[in-house]
């Protein structure tokens, strides 16, 4: 059986939804949304490889580097926050983060 | 062409089971041990597509660097588990609802694209054959040429996001004896030493 461009996008939208589904699921700890966060951008990036390889352009696996590069920082810059956060409340109870509102 | 399908249905199975068990194991470790198998086999995955060098560097970045990150941060934060999952059930039906609303939205997309001939026949930057040119040959090409102002931004971005962790994360600690050399050094005579006349029989 030949395994067309349907295939990947459909693993990918499939994987896109449990990243979403676990935002909702997780709601207080902030960690696995963070990994949720992660999970819907390894979607994005295989969307993006997928039609790269099957339209012949390059140009979407350079993009999906600019993603990936992105997303590294955004795990950085988050788990830094996380590490603050932590280190002042002692907890990471999402729902008091509103501490913050003015 | 059967092996092929064999691999990419094996890799998609273990990516997509242990994405759902990243979202639904109690043990946040667990959730990413899962997230390093999940990547792996997306590496596989790409390699399936013929994107080598994304694939290692899914592996080099995501497995040793983002997903140590978050291994050290859920080992590092003393954290009770079990009071965050509190609420897993009341949140459980409007997030399936969300996400079938959702799935069933991107179905629809699928079931309904086709990719016009037309536009795929002009490739912006064509993927070379393996024999004449690999992978990663081909995206070094093109990124330090045309894409090298996005490659500097890309830089830029890293740059300020390691800045910013470093700067979130330091602290200085009150009450800790460090050596400040500056101070060993600009030390003056008359601040280190007393003289002190000592009359005979008298004491100080």
């Amino acid at each position: 059986m030949e395994i067309g461009l349907g295939h990947y996008l459909t693993v990918a939208a499939i994987l896109f939804t449990l990243g979403m589904f676990g935002i909702f699921l997780n709601r207080k700890n902030v960690i696995v949304i963070l990994m949720s966060i992660e999970l819907m951008l390894l979607a994005v990036n295989i969307n993006l490889v997928a039609f790269s390889a099957f339209l012949g352009d390059l140009v979407g696996q350079v993009f999906a580097m600019f993603v990936l590069t992105v997303a590294a920082a955004e795990a950085a810059v988050g788990l830094a926050i996380l590490v603050v956060y932590f280190r002042n409340r002692g907890n990471i109870a999402v729902e008091n983060i509103n501490v913050m509102k003015g | 062409m059967a092996l092929q399908a064999i691999a990419f249905y094996l890799f998609s199975a273990i990516v997509i089971g242990a994405a759902f068990l990243v979202i639904s194991s109690r043990n946040p470790v667990h959730s990413v041990l899962f997230l390093i198998l999940a990547f792996f086999n997306a590496a596989g995955l790409f390699v399936l597509l013929g994107a080598e060098f994304l694939a290692m560097i899914l592996v080099v970045v995501y497995v040793g660097a983002v997903a140590v990150l978050f291994l050290f941060v859920v080992m590092m934060l003393d954290i009770d588990f079990v009071e965050l999952r509190q609420g897993f059930l009341q949140y459980m039906p409007m997030g399936v609802v969300i996400g079938s609303i959702v799935l069933v939205e991107l179905i629809f997309v699928l079931g309904a694209v086709t990719v016009a001939p037309e536009i795929s026949a002009p490739a912006a930057f064509p993927v070379p054959p393996v024999s004449e040119q690999a992978n990663t040959a081909a995206l070094g090409q093109i990124l330090y040429t045309d894409y090298v102002y996005f490659f500097q931004a890309a830089g830029m971005i890293l740059l300020v996001a390691m800045i910013g962790a470093i700067v979130l994360t330091l602290r200085t600690r009150e009450g800790v004896r460090r050596q400040k050399i500056s101070e060993q050094v600009g030390r003056r005579r008359a601040e280190g030493v007393e003289l002190v006349k000592v009359r005979p029989g008298d004491g100080i």
